[in-house]
């Protein structure tokens, strides 16, 4: 099993955290993980994205050029991401702010309206994890409760009452898919 | 037989390569006795400079380190901050402080780092042969400033003890003295011996700067040396405390 | 597991503090401030000191003096702040002292940008600074190693009272990956009869490196080259992948090795016998490690983020033995593995 990720979107939402979510979990399953940023000024206000790479086997590189998951949050990001896409990968897009349509038809596209149903569950702000989701139901690399105990472990206790929203942003994700 | 006058014990038994009439001699003497007098040779790490008081480490018998050029502030901010209950103190002069390491020093001021500058001014450079310094007096002629400190050119001196004192902080100590005569060199002697204290009391910050002469890069005899900095440097150069006042 | 999933940046600066490393001078600079960061948290934790110097010159000076206090210390930068570093790296070699100097390359001449690059190679390894001196030089190309190479850095400085220089670039220093910690707190530092600590009870001590006679200045230069000599015999280090069979080889270090390793991979499964030789000592550069792997090599392909500076040390070690090539990016740029595969099949038909 290798999968390379690339998660893109604007600053803010929580497109660095889903993917070190993704590395955590990974971690915890005993997988070899890597994340890496995109950093610098494009962080500030423009588009963010990262890279997970996940794999049985040593990770040769880190860095992710021709990813076989892509989850795009915002316009730009599919612009920008969606021609790297590695032939028969896979697309996740946030229909919630992306009207465009992807081109490509040698992948697979996943179309979530993230942040509608983040706000149907109560807190736009799970709008990633309703992303992470529907990837983690299609990819099957990851159990969503090894999510669950990564929140569990880099969260603050006193914001541990908000791993059973994001269980249920991840649950209602997976749905989308199924 | 009684002994009236001896050599301080902070001072190695060697010979100066100090000019003639150059007052190093005198600074470091009065360093060495301060380093005796509060008992404190053992404990004592001195950073020497560039310039004229480079070998500074062959002159006094404490645990010494030699910096870069301007960097001695940095240098002995780094030996306190792995010995705070060890004396440091860095020698430096008019280039080396108030020229290249203007920064740094400016920085262990203002963040009262717990250090001792003995600041030598004698408004040029000596080793490398007579040069303009910061410090160099308006119109004073130099190798580099061959008819005289222009301010149009070059701009004024700089009084680093007033601009120090400007800093924020009780607890630091800025003062100007002079080794011209021996009234003066008792002055500066106290206000070494201050310096120190003011550090072993965890106070903050203390720089004495010594009005000192130069007699073979200013083209004079010791004796005129000696008048020449009464007569042009104090005008400039007011000898006096330039702390800073509480609540600045 | 003792796992934990850390930036390069975090993990090299929690390194340092496993290492006995209790003092640190910086100033910030992308893509390296989070090392500064993390240990102005942990440092007083500790009983350490994090100070944030006023400039990178002063940074490195006040490692000179705390290193020649006795203390381990550490300081890091990127390229335009390590540029500032260079006369006080000159003054601690001269001086004898140990030392760990962190450079996250970026991209280069002048400004540059923050993003990854390995120009810094000449640099870091053939001067920098003013002088006869060699700078040990690691270049760690996972999280994991820049957590080992760090601690043994510190080991390596003080045995041979020489900075150790660890050369990533910003991917190192913003990737993260699992690493663990293996080493128990070392708190059995060795003695340092030399350092200025007050001369109690014995002769005063003196750090310098100012030798005003021609005659002494030899002499203190000659011993130096041979301490030099003895770290060429003994600290080269190397790793290699895939070599015994390889008929192209490529020579790259830190990010790019992992780059060129999944070139590899994807060289053979074209059934191209592509091999990896990977310098983990840039200075003592493993000459002997990669005259080791030239049995069936035909050609070596050295593939840098610079317009080429290590495989200048590649050719001097093969001498001519073997035919060259080189493939770099710069500016930012990281070179991509099927680039680098595409590189391996031309560089194959025209040997």
């Amino acid at each position: 099993m290798l999968e390379e990720i690339v998660i893109a979107g604007f600053g803010g939402q929580g497109v660095m955290s889903m993917g070190q979510l993704l590395a955590y979990a990974g971690m915890l399953e005993n997988k070899q993980v890597a994340w890496i940023p995109s950093y610098g000024p494009e962080m500030r206000g423009g588009t963010a994205n990262c890279a997970v790479t996940i794999s049985n086997t040593e990770i040769s590189s880190p860095l992710v050029t021709e990813p076989s998951v892509c989850i795009v949050m915002n316009k730009p990001s599919l612009d920008k991401f969606e021609p790297t896409i590695k032939t028969g990968g896979l697309l996740f897009v946030n229909t919630s702010l992306i009207d465009a349509k992807p081109k490509r038809e040698d992948i697979s596209i996943y179309e979530i309206p993230a942040n509608a149903i983040a706000n149907e569950i109560g807190n736009s702000k799970v709008a990633n994890m309703v992303m992470l989701g529907a990837v983690l139901e299609v990819i099957k690399a990851i159990e969503p409760e090894s999510i669950l105990e990564s929140l569990r472990k880099v969260l603050p206790p006193q914001r541990h009452n908000l791993i059973p929203l994001n269980a249920q942003a991840l649950q209602k994700g997976a749905e989308m898919v199924r | 037989m009684k002994v009236i006058f001896e050599k301080p014990k902070s001072l190695e038994d060697v010979t100066f390569h100090y000019c003639p009439g150059c007052t190093h001699g005198i600074i470091h003497r009065l360093i060495a006795e301060v380093i005796d007098e509060l008992e404190i040779q053992e404990k004592t790490i001195g950073v020497a400079p560039v310039g004229c008081a480079v070998l500074a480490y062959d002159y006094f018998d404490v645990d010494m380190h030699e910096a870069a050029h301007g960097r001695a502030p940095a240098v002995a901010t780094g030996i306190k901050r792995v010995h705070p209950k060890n004396v440091v103190f860095a020698y430096q002069g008019d280039g080396d402080l108030a020229s290249i390491g203007m920064a740094e020093v400016v920085h262990a001021a203002a963040r009262g780092e717990k250090i001792t500058i003995i600041f030598v001014n004698n408004a040029i450079y000596g080793m490398t042969g007579g040069q303009m310094a910061p410090t160099t007096l308006v119109g004073q002629v130099t190798n580099t400033s061959p008819t005289g400190r222009d301010v149009e050119h070059s701009g004024y001196p700089i009084r680093v003890s007033e601009m120090l004192g400007s800093l924020v902080g009780p607890g630091n100590s800025m003062k100007r003295v002079s080794v011209h005569d021996p009234k003066h060199i008792g002055q500066a002697k106290k206000a070494i011996k201050e310096a120190f204290i003011n550090q072993i009391e965890g106070k903050g910050f203390s720089l004495v700067e010594v009005l000192s002469t130069c007699p073979t890069n200013w083209g004079k005899t010791p004796v005129e040396a000696l008048k020449w900095l009464e007569e042009k440097m104090l005008p400039y150069y007011p000898l006096g405390d330039f702390s800073p006042k509480e609540g600045v | 597991m003792n796992k934990v999933l850390m930036k390069g940046n975090e993990a090299l600066a929690e390194a340092a503090v496993r290492a006995g490393c209790r003092y640190f001078f910086g100033y910030p600079i992308t893509p390296q401030t989070e090392l500064p960061q993390y240990l102005s948290k942990r440092m007083p934790e500790i009983g350490g000191v994090f100070l944030q110097a006023e400039s990178e010159i002063a940074a490195i000076n006040m490692v000179y003096g705390a290193s020649g206090a006795g203390a381990r210390v550490m300081t890091s930068s990127s390229s335009p702040g390590i540029s500032l570093k260079a006369e006080g790296i000159s003054y601690i070699a001269g001086a004898e002292l140990p030392c760990v100097i962190v450079n996250m390359m970026r991209g280069g001449p002048g400004l540059g940008t923050i993003q990854p690059a390995q120009g810094d190679y000449f640099q870091a390894t053939k001067g920098g600074g003013h002088g006869d001196y060699k700078l040990l030089v690691l270049a760690p190309a996972s999280v994991q190693e820049a957590v080992d190479l760090t601690i043994q850095a510190f080991d390596l400085a003080d045995k041979y009272r020489n900075p150790v220089m660890i050369l990533g670039d910003g991917i190192l220093g913003q990737m993260m990956e699992p690493v663990e910690f293996k080493l128990t707190e070392n708190n059995e530092l060795p003695v340092k009869e030399w350092a200025t600590t007050g001369k109690k009870g014995r002769k005063k001590n003196i750090i310098n490196s100012l030798y005003l006679q021609a005659e002494k200045l030899e002499q203190h230069v000659n011993r130096l080259a041979d301490k030099f000599g003895e770290m060429e015999a003994k600290e080269q280090k190397a790793e290699t992948y895939l070599t015994d069979d390889a008929e192209i080889l490529l020579a790259a270090y830190g990010t790019t090795s992992r780059v060129c390793r999944k070139a590899v991979d994807m060289a053979r499964e074209e059934g191209i016998k592509a091999g990896l030789f990977r310098p983990i000592s840039l200075w003592p550069f493993p000459e002997y490690a990669l005259q080791q792997v030239l049995g069936r090599v035909k050609g070596i392909l050295t593939v840098e983020m610079s317009l080429g500076q290590m495989i200048e040390d590649v050719r001097l070690a093969v001498n001519g033995k073997v035919p060259t090539d080189f493939y770099g990016r710069v500016g930012g740029m990281v070179p991509t593995s099927r680039d680098v595969l595409e590189k391996i099949v031309a560089f194959r038909e025209v040997l």
